[in-house]
């Protein structure tokens, strides 16, 4: 791990606004590392959840916010449930994903290819009304240069059923259009 | 009983199981499901990773619909009921977020109705009426019941204890098959990283698998879509880069009940996994 110059890096806005974000008294953290025990995710992150913690309360922005952590976190949320101080880690996770992804940062690493899933399933959702698997799947493959990903996996679903190649949209598209815009329009506002 | 259903997307693709299987095991019990008219996708991860806000208003919409019914709302699928229970009870204690996510959908949700999963809908149901209506119990099925994430975190929206979870083995019981104790029934698949990280939710999913086979078990049992595909799908993928051997069929619970009630094995959709089912259900005769 890099050494890290507090007097250098901080940015000591940063952890009232993730607090602030979140809801989540991020001071709070003591370092006991419970999180971390019981992160089942853990063994393929950069930064672990404690440390992920400590860093924001020292105002380490950009190290926090380019961390393949943040982007790994699976949301099972079993840190939340086990943290003595009943903090919220889950939530601190999503916010900083939030955050990362307003400033535009492009996911380093194993977080990219989770980034672009995401955007291809909302992408989804406001195009359909609803997740077309078949498509999502085909759009993820293409943009991250893998064609033939799960090709197999598909003809079986497919034969059994269980892949359709259309998509049931509800009546109401537009409804969903426009809550996607009024999403933005209330973020940029803020 | 009647409830408002929410199905939610995989369950008409990925999941189509879990839908049959549930649609044919309520109607059995005398559960009235009304599906939600015109619902769409309550965001699931994707969604709230990515906006807060967006995060409320795609469940909210939903519940908003759900509420012209005049029904609680149950999902079946993990997924969308944690989004749809967690919207609504942030949007129940904030009124203020409410008004503002009302705005957005054009549709207001007062928050009148509960979510509930269908877990606790069909345990509603009492266990002894579920006892009385089998005809085939489960005997010779040693079960290990797999809860994931999604139903019992975070502690506002859990249906049952996050660390040792039972209502999945009562129902079970109920049915007559055997449980085992085993510790990973709340352990995360890893199911969100599993198309985008495969190479993550594989070590994920292998844990599982391996502490299901050292309890003994010779099937999971589960209550999520999302679970189902990546235990399922992937079980064959640990074999082959692991050089394990498992060979622990996924069941959806609903699927399991309904062969105990008896149903046509048709309705509960057995043969569609990637795990050949035949030898275990096989032991029920």
């Amino acid at each position: 791990m890099e050494t890290i110059r507090l007097n250098e890096s901080e940015d000591r806005d940063f952890i009232e606004r993730v607090s602030r974000e979140s809801g989540q008294a991020v001071e709070n953290c003591y370092q006991c590392g419970k999180c971390t025990a019981g992160c089942p995710v853990a063994f393929a992150y950069d930064l672990m959840p404690h440390q992920v913690m400590r860093m924001i309360q020292m105002g380490l922005k950009e190290e926090v916010l380019r961390c393949q952590s943040i982007w790994l976190c699976a949301s099972c949320v079993t840190c939340t449930v086990r943290c003595p101080r009943k903090i919220d880690v889950a939530m601190v996770m999503d916010t900083l994903r939030i955050m990362a992804r307003r400033k535009g940062m492009v996911p380093p690493g194993r977080g990219r290819n989770v980034a672009v899933f995401n955007n291809n399933f909302l992408g989804s959702i406001q195009k359909y009304g609803r997740l077309f698997e078949f498509a999502t799947m085909a759009m993820f493959n293409l943009k991250t240069g893998q064609p033939f990903r799960e090709a197999n996996t598909g003809l079986t679903m497919l034969r059994r059923g269980k892949l359709k190649l259309s998509v049931t949209k509800p009546r109401g598209l537009e409804e969903i259009n426009r809550i996607f815009e009024k999403v933005r329009q209330a973020e940029k506002e803020v | 009983m009647k409830f408002a259903y929410y199905p939610g997307c995989s369950l008409e693709t990925s999941g189509k199981e879990y839908d049959l299987s549930t649609r044919a095991v309520s109607k059995h019990l005398g559960i009235e499901l009304t599906e939600v008219p015109d619902w769409s996708c309550c965001g699931a991860t994707a969604g709230h990773s990515t906006s807060h806000l967006l995060a409320l208003a795609l469940p909210a919409r939903n519940l908003a619909l759900a509420e012209e019914t005049g029904l609680d709302v149950t999902a079946p699928c993990a997924a969308c009921y944690q989004r749809l229970a967690l919207a609504c009870h942030e949007l129940n204690q904030n009124p203020q977020l409410r008004e503002k996510v009302n705005e957005i959908t054009g549709r207001p949700f007062h928050g009148k109705i509960k979510v509930i999963s269908i877990l606790e809908v069909i345990s509603s149901v009492g266990l002894e009426q579920i006892r009385a209506q089998v005809v085939k119990p489960l005997k010779g099925l040693k079960i290990a019941a797999y809860y994931g994430c999604l139903l019992v975190r975070p502690r506002a929206i859990q249906i049952d204890d996050p660390e040792n979870p039972q209502i999945i083995e009562q129902i079970m019981q109920a049915a007559g098959a055997d449980t085992v104790d085993w510790p990973h029934k709340t352990e995360c698949c890893g199911a969100s990283l599993a198309v985008s990280n495969e190479e993550v939710a594989i070590p994920m999913v292998s844990r599982i698998l391996k502490a299901a086979a050292f309890s003994g078990a010779n099937c999971l049992v589960c209550a999520c879509p999302l679970c189902h595909f990546n235990l399922d799908m992937r079980q064959l993928k640990v074999n082959r880069l692991r050089g394990t051997n498992y060979h622990l069929p996924v069941f959806y619970f609903t699927q399991l009940l309904g062969v105990a009630m008896g149903l046509n094995p048709q309705d509960l959709s057995l043969h569609t996994h990637f795990v050949d089912t035949g030898q275990v259900l096989k032991l029920v005769g």
